[in-house]
């Protein structure tokens, strides 16, 4: 496929992943084989790494996110790779980034109270001997995550017929 | 209190478009596919350039003919886009819309009695601006077999020694229809040995889907007998702000100016700050509309095709216009009864003049769930009305 259109494939998908092959074969002028192929390709080479659902989790739940910065003194040429397959292997780590800037690592907690997150931060995390120190960020309000709006459901300010 | 009013707007007919509007507007939980403006809001950075434009106090009229600033990147932008060349201090024009850029151009050329030839099916302004300029509106019905372009022989076949000028509306609401080079090229030995004037209405030149948009203006001995008239609505999502633009000759455009300063002044300020930034930084987010509506329009194109409703391929804008003669309704009742029974708003044909009689515009300017449910309910209601007709 060529580059212009898996490019397209992917933002449809990014949007939408529940598109089915047919429609996105229709949407974008290509065979239904040509599309499938092309899904199981990005998904071999890791490009699709999975398939997400955004959940509003607070209409559910009192669960509790936050995020938390750390500082790290890594050892050798690799030591925040290293570091980074560490932390990444916590369950209760959802996201986690390497930083520029005033720390190093932004990890992602999720957990059901204050305590049980501010234990593994405490616990688990500032007694990784690398990291120096640790700045825990507890998120309110979650107002859009990947560009959703996730308070209010957007509504169609046109006229319903116009020139 | 008729009797004080003018006889020839007393005669005008209301918009086909508003009636139907009144009627769609009563039905709860509707679903329109009515809709003649992008889903897309304006870009953020525009917004954020008209917030900035406030914020500094930018508040005080413009000169008549709009921003100097704005009216040379118009002019890079169509040099960039057609290759024609205007001078942005005689030759170009912001205009409220590019519905004020029609009636200027109109009221700017008409002589009592000249006839103006323009396209049917288009767009709604043009037989009353028309009329309200004092010309006489002849119109050339365009057919589904010649993909809705105007051929050479039409277009002969309306002059008559009192023709003035020739309106285009390409990319085409609400067909969809484009104008290919090849086929502009047809009607310039007509309209250079009539000695017609062009108005151009280009206001949707940024949506053709694998054709690149030709202007006529930019063919050879065009340029100077062309009003081009484009705008920011269609090509930048900017319906709300008003804002559209003229280029003409500057002859032309000096007489232009006179009408437009003495019945408008000049285009909102706010709006031409923002549009400055349109021009200037907005070309992907153009892109990604365009692809988005490209998808759509091609899903669309596939549906209706799967329903077996005959329907031309639209190449640009952002609308499809279906055949429904088969249900033996015109295409006023299909589109009332479509709305009553499944409560789907699409806009009779009948509403772009008498030869779109038969036809329905679907708007494709909204998402593909939007789509999907709307063409579930049209499904139903034509199956339906096939099984009551077998």
């Amino acid at each position: 496929m060529e580059r212009e259109l898996r490019d397209q494939l992917l933002r449809l998908l990014e949007n939408n992943s529940k598109l089915s092959s047919q429609d996105l074969a229709v949407m974008l002028g290509a065979t239904v084989e040509e599309v499938a192929n092309e899904i199981s390709v990005l998904e071999q080479e890791h490009v699709i790494c999975g398939y997400h659902t955004l959940i509003d989790w607070n209409k559910i739940n009192d669960d509790v996110t936050a995020l938390v910065e750390l500082r790290v003194t890594p050892q050798g040429g690799d030591g925040y790779q290293k570091l980074a397959e560490r932390i990444k292997e916590f369950p209760q780590v959802v996201t986690l980034y390497l930083m520029s800037g005033a720390y190093d690592f932004l990890v992602m907690v999720k957990g059901k109270t204050l305590k049980e997150i501010s234990l593994f931060v405490s616990g688990k995390l500032a007694s990784i001997h690398e990291v120096q120190n640790t700045t825990t960020h507890f998120t309110l309000t979650k107002y859009k995550e990947f560009g959703v709006d996730f308070e209010v459901e957007k509504v169609d300010e046109r006229m319903v017929v116009t020139p | 209190m008729k009797e004080l009013l003018s006889q020839k707007i007393l005669q005008l007919k209301p918009s086909g478009i508003r009636k139907f509007f009144d009627v769609a507007n009563e039905v709860p939980g509707v679903i329109s596919l009515g809709v003649g403006e992008p889903d897309f809001p304006t870009s953020f950075h525009v917004r954020e350039a008209g917030i900035q434009a406030m914020q500094s106090g930018k508040t005080f009229y413009t000169a008549n003919s709009g921003l100097k600033e704005l009216r040379k990147e118009i002019c890079i932008y169509t040099e960039e886009k057609i290759g024609n060349r205007y001078n942005p201090d005689t030759e170009v024009m912001v205009t409220v819309g590019g519905s004020e850029a029609i009636d200027i151009a109109l009221r700017t050329i008409m002589n009592p009695g000249d006839e103006i030839i323009y396209i049917e099916p288009s767009f709604v302004s043009y037989l009353p601006c028309i009329t309200m300029a004092g010309g006489i509106p002849v119109p050339i019905e365009l057919k589904a077999e010649n993909q809705f372009r105007l051929t050479k022989d039409q277009l002969d076949a309306a002059i008559t020694p009192r023709s003035k000028a020739l309106i285009l509306s390409y990319p085409n609401n609400p067909t969809g229809a484009i104008m290919e080079q090849h086929d502009l090229e047809e009607l310039l030995e007509v309209i250079q040995k009539h000695n017609l004037l062009v108005i151009s209405d280009e206001i949707y030149s940024e949506l053709t889907y694998g054709k690149k948009h030709i202007s006529i203006a930019s063919l050879p001995g065009m340029r100077d007998r062309t009003i081009l008239i484009n705008g920011f609505s269609k090509n930048f999502a900017m319906t709300g702000w008003r804002l559209g633009y003229a280029l003409a000759n500057c002859e032309v455009m000096e007489q232009m100016n006179k009408v437009h300063q003495y019945a408008i002044m000049c285009a909102p300020t706010i709006s031409q700050y923002a549009a400055i930034e349109a021009l200037r930084h907005s070309s992907e987010d153009v892109e990604r509309m365009k692809e988005s509506y490209n998808q759509r329009r091609r899903y669309l194109y596939h549906e209706l095709a799967r329903l077996k409703l005959p329907c031309f391929q639209p190449e640009g804008a952002f609308y499809i216009f279906p055949d429904v003669r088969e249900f033996g309704m015109s295409s006023e009742e299909f589109a009332v009864d479509l709305l009553k029974q499944e409560k789907v708003a699409v806009v009779p044909g009948s509403a772009f003049g008498d030869s779109g009689e038969g036809f329905i515009r679907i708007s494709y300017a909204y998402s593909i769930a939007e789509l999907k449910e709307a063409l579930l309910r049209i499904e139903r209601y034509i199956q339906r009305k096939r099984e009551e007709l077998a």
